[in-house]
């Protein structure tokens, strides 16, 4: 990992590990994902507090329920890809629908996993998930942010999905750190335009930005780290200025450009433009991947500049 | 391959070896050079991790130049780490989540029953992988139709990924799960060629039952410092390692 840079799972763990001293009722629910989800360490701490289930996502989602009927609060964590994927149909019912106090760690999620393929990537999880009423869906941007999100997630009465990368990212410059479930945080004030990311896009979106500052572009960078529910204020306000580029690590369609387009198109058409993967991807590294995709300080740069040349005066 | 890649799952690949080996250079009847002759013997590699052990099975069939392993993972190689049918002849279904490969299989094995076809399906899981619910629900389906024509064989090598199988959800007594659910039953050592040859190959014809081979291997089998070690279930040899391996290896 080059320095400067971490694993977002470890402040995953760690918070939850210092959650669950002050909570008795905090348990993790794992599919043989205790090294990948780096809760080796919570199971030697509780280990009563720790059920793995085998390999096994569905019952992992569905035993996670049962779980907080009897008064537990479950961490269930796996794979991003197979624990929405395989179990969508318990996250959707006995989750969602059941509305009950469940967190959902998907863990290595987006394009993580590169040379593994798609079967491990997980860059349709959020077009699944955000579907689902009732479920807060969290795709937190750096290691102090993850432990906000998990924080949040704890003190959260019902239903969250958390949104974990493997991917080292820098940890972001803030002025005023402060999370709240539902509302996005604008890290880069602009008026040209608006770039919308979240997870490991963010810090790319705002050293796309520093650059187009630069050239004499002004564009706010705006974290929208909670999917569900969207901050539509957030939403409204980046729209205001214009021109509206999103970039996430997940399929171009259905997931953080496609929720934003769904409301802009409707309350506050403007030019857009959607960054992210355009279905299975090759085999790659992730670096490789994500330059094929432009999910790069360029390829951001170049989505500003195209959107502002749509952009009615 | 692994150690070229800097990825991989050695530990499955190895034990894994000589249940392939026996399969592409026995009992499997197909024809490299027509790869989707509707008479061929079909294998499932459900567990799809473990490609080190498979494309290079596959290469040595014939399927494709041994060249192309030297690509393994390679940004835009046809050898991703999961297989994929679409970019290699020889791969029937794309696999990498686990507990896949065996309702594949039976839908195969169904196909070929409704068509009073010739050919035998196979199908390789892991383990672990036997704690996947879709295998028992397509287990159970198998034997109510009695497909005997469908051969599922357990790479027994009592490791999932972050521990034994049987610190983990327990699967013993593995046998008898599969006997009641309507299934023939065999357990053979999963590094004895000959034992593996002979009960594969063996004619199903009025078994009337599907049969399960439970292959008992070691994982990272034939390399020291892998052997039955489950640090081994993905993880890349440094160099000391990869030559002290080749040498044991050969
Ligand atoms: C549905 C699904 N869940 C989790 C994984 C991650 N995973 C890959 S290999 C593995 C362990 C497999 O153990 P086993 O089946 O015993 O295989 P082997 O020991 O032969 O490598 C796990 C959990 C996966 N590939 N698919
Ligand atoms: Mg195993």
């Amino acid at each position: 990992m080059p320095s400067g840079y971490f694993d977002c799972r470890d402040s995953f763990s760690h918070t939850l590990e210092a959650l669950a001293e002050a909570d008795e009722r905090i348990v993790t629910v794992v599919s043989d994902s205790v090294g990948s989800s780096k809760l080796v360490n919570f199971g030697k701490r509780f280990p009563r507090r720790q059920i793995n289930v085998g390999i096994a996502e569905q019952t992992v989602v569905a035993v996670g329920a049962g779980l907080a009927n009897g008064g537990k609060v479950p961490f269930v964590s796996a794979a991003s890809c197979f624990l929405t994927g395989r179990a969508l149909e318990q996250i959707k019912a006995d989750i969602a629908y059941s509305n009950v106090n469940v967190k959902l760690i998907g863990q290595s999620s987006g394009i993580a996993y590169g040379e593994l393929g798609p079967t491990h990537h997980s860059i349709e999880d959020m077009a699944w998930l955000r579907l689902l009423t009732n479920l807060t869906i969290i795709v937190p941007a750096d290691p102090w942010q993850t432990e906000a999100a998990i924080r949040a997630a704890a003190a959260h009465d019902g239903p969250v999905f958390v949104r974990v990368s493997r991917m080292p990212v820098p940890a972001l410059e803030r002025t005023n750190p402060r999370f709240e479930i539902g509302k996005a945080e604008t890290l880069v004030e602009g008026e040209d335009l608006t770039i919308i990311a979240n997870g490991t896009m963010v810090h790319r979106a705002v050293a796309a930005a520093r650059g187009l500052a630069v050239e004499g572009i002004s564009a706010r960078v705006v974290n929208m780290a909670t999917m569900a529910p969207l901050d539509e204020a957030a939403i409204l306000a980046s729209a205001a200025t214009g021109a509206i580029v999103t970039v996430e690590e997940h399929n171009v369609r259905g997931g953080l450009g496609g929720a934003v387009a769904e409301f802009v198109s409707t309350h506050h058409p403007v030019p857009m433009r959607i960054l992210g993967f355009d279905g299975f991807q090759p085999t790659g590294t992730v670096e490789s991947l994500m330059e094929l995709a432009g999910l790069t300080v360029e390829g951001i740069t170049r989505a500003a500049r195209q959107v502002l040349l749509k952009k009615v005066q | 391959m692994v150690y070229e890649a800097q990825l991989g799952h050695p530990g499955g690949d190895f034990s894994s070896a000589d249940l392939l080996a026996s399969l592409y250079f026995g009992v499997l009847r197909f024809d490299p050079k027509v790869p989707n002759d509707p008479r061929r013997d079909r294998f499932v590699m459900s567990k799809g991790h473990c490609t080190g052990a498979f494309y290079s099975a596959l290469a040595g069939a014939g399927f494709f130049s041994e060249d192309l392993l030297d690509t393994y993972m390679q940004p835009m190689s046809r050898l991703n780490g999961h297989p994929n049918r679409n970019y290699l002849p020889g791969v029937e279904t794309n696999t990498g989540p686990l507990g896949h490969g065996l309702p594949v299989a039976v839908g195969i094995a169904i196909a070929g029953q409704i068509d009073g076809a010739d050919f035998r399906t196979f199908v390789l899981t892991g383990d672990g992988e036997q704690q996947e619910g879709s295998n028992w629900e397509a287990g159970l389906t198998a034997g109510h139709r009695r497909l005997e024509n469908l051969t599922m064989i357990i790479d027994r090598n009592r490791l999932q990924q972050g521990a034994r199988t049987e610190d983990t959800a327990g699967l013993d007594p593995l046998d008898d799960k599969w006997r009641a659910f309507g299934w023939q039953v065999e357990i053979i050592d999963g590094h004895d060629c000959q034992q593996i040859y002979d009960v594969l190959s063996a004619s199903p014809k009025g078994r009337g039952k599907p049969l399960c081979v439970i292959a008992n291997t070691v994982k990272g089998k034939g390399v020291s410092f892998m052997n039955d070690n489950v640090a081994w279930h993905h993880g890349v040899p440094n160099q000391e390692q990869y030559e002290q391996a080749m040498r044991e290896l050969v």
